[in-house]
């Protein structure tokens, strides 16, 4: 049975993890995300499930190695300077190609930074994070529902492609509290024969590796893994649209800046002004198609980031700049309000009248 | 009608529980609502406060910057967001705790002396339920007093002692504003 719960999202996560049988938690606490590590402590000792608060965020990645090794369904969260540690293992979780969710609450940086929301890790996120080439899948929730949906479709497309996957929030969709229903869905047991859960029936161990000495293997493992990444770009992009058809200037904003420049539009649309709003959702893979196609038909595209500017590359890259791109950000655990937002916009749209 | 509303004191004060009280009234309602607070080292004895959203409509920004009420528990609070309010924005002052009067004439104040209503209710901690009772009944009662009941129940399951009284604080709050 379902029920309508008021909760904060970091414990959204929590329970969402749980509902998509997430047994096993490893994490180190850091704000703004401690609460879902504090959820997770409550909460899997009642369902025989694993919490452990490892000795460092370097620990609980590599112990989500060793779970996601075995076949089961892991995850570790952490905020922006806890995942920098985190780099080193989520890189040979890649190389490994084992499924895990890792959760990222950013919060103000570089450095230590502050413990206020910002989103200044786009570029680590969907950039792989670690070295070598390779890419997480990162879905970027913009409520408290889609924390908890999104965690639930990050373990589907985890295991779907063997591949980690990143849930990118930020110190305010964490913290902020807002209805949510968490749908119990039948668990369907996932097959994973390539799991090192004991020799049993096979002829030779699984072995859980991403060392190939030989150049020659090497490269044919990263044709392999970069085959994968090009079908989750078909298959996995994923998108919001808000009053786009008509817009003169759409703005591109994701998780908790989405909905402040979505308030900003509805200002706007109030003002007689033609503009609309596009989201990613998924940002790696990121909807570049569907952005190319609304620079033909739009006039501007403002982004807007809680960062100095980092989404804004790939949306250059996606309309290959056949439309001015704009930007308007706010750093260091700096918010925006909704009406900077629509200044911003009533700015690009008096330009474009001054031209005129 | 979307009520947006900042809810503010010192911490200890229990702004933030004002705060999700309405928000888990409002959703029992069936409206939309947020809530979230401000976190931080300025929880530790300094200013706490939270933005809390309960409309008709979906919710863009839950951070509320122009605010439609506001509740300052201290002075500090008070100065920090007497200036939030909009036009017309409803201001709850604990006067108990602030000897300033508001300088704004477009909006609407009302000086509650919270924490002395809560000691005379026998527990001066209870100056947050007497500030909850009175913005909602300055608001027009967003929310049924019930439904902030059946909130407090809720969040306060493993303390059912503490219920008879707080809900005698609410409705203390209610009445001063009829008075």
């Amino acid at each position: 049975m379902s029920e309508t719960r008021l909760m904060k999202g970091n414990e959204a996560i929590g329970e969402a993890a749980i509902v998509a049988g997430c047994r096993y938690y490893f994490g180190y606490p850091i704000t703004p995300q401690t609460e879902l590590m504090e959820y997770m402590a409550k909460r899997m000792p009642q369902i025989e499930g694993v919490f452990l608060q490892a000795e460092s965020e370097i620990a609980a990645i590599n112990m989500v190695y060793g779970a996601a090794g075995a076949g089961a369904r892991v995850m570790t969260s952490s905020s922006s300077p806890g995942i920098s540690l985190k780099a080193e293992g989520i890189s040979y979780c890649a190389g490994a190609e084992l499924p895990c969710v890792i959760v990222n609450i950013m919060r103000g940086g570089p450095g230590l930074g502050s413990i206020q929301p910002a989103q200044a890790d786009y570029f680590q996120a969907t950039k792989g994070g670690g070295h070598g080439d390779h890419r997480n899948i990162v879905l970027a929730p913009n409520s408290v529902q889609e924390m908890a949906d999104l965690t639930m479709l990050s373990f589907e497309l985890a295991d779907k492609y063997r591949n980690p996957v990143m849930l990118l929030g930020d110190g305010a969709l964490g913290q902020m509290m807002e209805p949510v229903n968490l749908e119990e869905k039948p668990l369907v047991p996932q097959e994973k024969p390539w799991a090192a859960n004991g020799q049993g029936e096979r002829a030779k161990p699984n072995v859980i590796n991403s060392l190939y000495l030989k150049p020659e293997q090497l490269e044919a493992h990263n044709i392999h893994l970069q085959n994968k990444y090009q079908k989750i770009m078909e298959q996995e992009c994923r998108w919001e649209e808000f009053n786009v058809e008509d817009a003169e200037v759409i703005v591109v904003a994701y998780g908790i800046t989405s909905r402040i420049a979505r308030s900003a539009v509805e200002m706007a649309r109030r003002d007689g002004l033609k503009v609309g709003l596009f989201r990613p959702i998924s940002l790696w893979p990121f909807p570049s198609e569907r952005l190319l196609t609304l620079a033909q038909q739009t006039k501007a595209f403002l982004v807007s980031e809680l960062s100095a500017g980092q989404m804004i590359e790939d949306v250059r890259l996606a309309t290959k700049q056949i439309k001015p791109v704009h930007f308007y950000g706010r750093m260091g655990g700096m918010m925006p309000s909704s009406r900077e937002i629509y200044n911003q916009i009533n700015l690009i749209l008096k330009e474009k009248e001054a031209v005129k | 009608m979307t009520h947006e509303m900042i809810l503010a004191g010192f911490g200890g004060q229990g702004v933030m529980v004002m705060g999700q009280l309405l928000t888990y009234a409002g959703m029992l309602e069936g409206a939309h609502v947020s809530w979230i607070p401000s976190y931080g080292p300025e929880m530790r004895g300094g200013t706490a406060n939270c933005s809390v959203i309960i409309s008709q409509e979906p919710i863009g920004s839950p951070i509320v910057t122009e605010a439609t009420a506001v509740v300052a528990m201290n002075l500090p609070s008070f100065e920090k967001f007497e200036s939030s309010l909009s036009p017309g924005g409803i201001l709850i002052l604990n006067s108990s705790l602030i000897d300033r009067k508001s300088k704004r004439d477009d909006i609407k104040t009302y000086n509650v002396p919270a924490n002395e209503i809560a000691s005379s209710l026998g527990d001066a901690r209870m100056a947050n339920m007497v500030a909850l009772g009175a913005l909602n009944a300055a608001l027009g009662y967003v929310v049924d007093t019930s439904r902030i009941m059946e909130a407090f129940k809720k969040i306060f399951a493993k303390k059912p002692a503490i219920i008879a009284p707080n809900e005698l604080a609410i409705l203390a709050g209610n009445k001063h504003i009829a008075v």
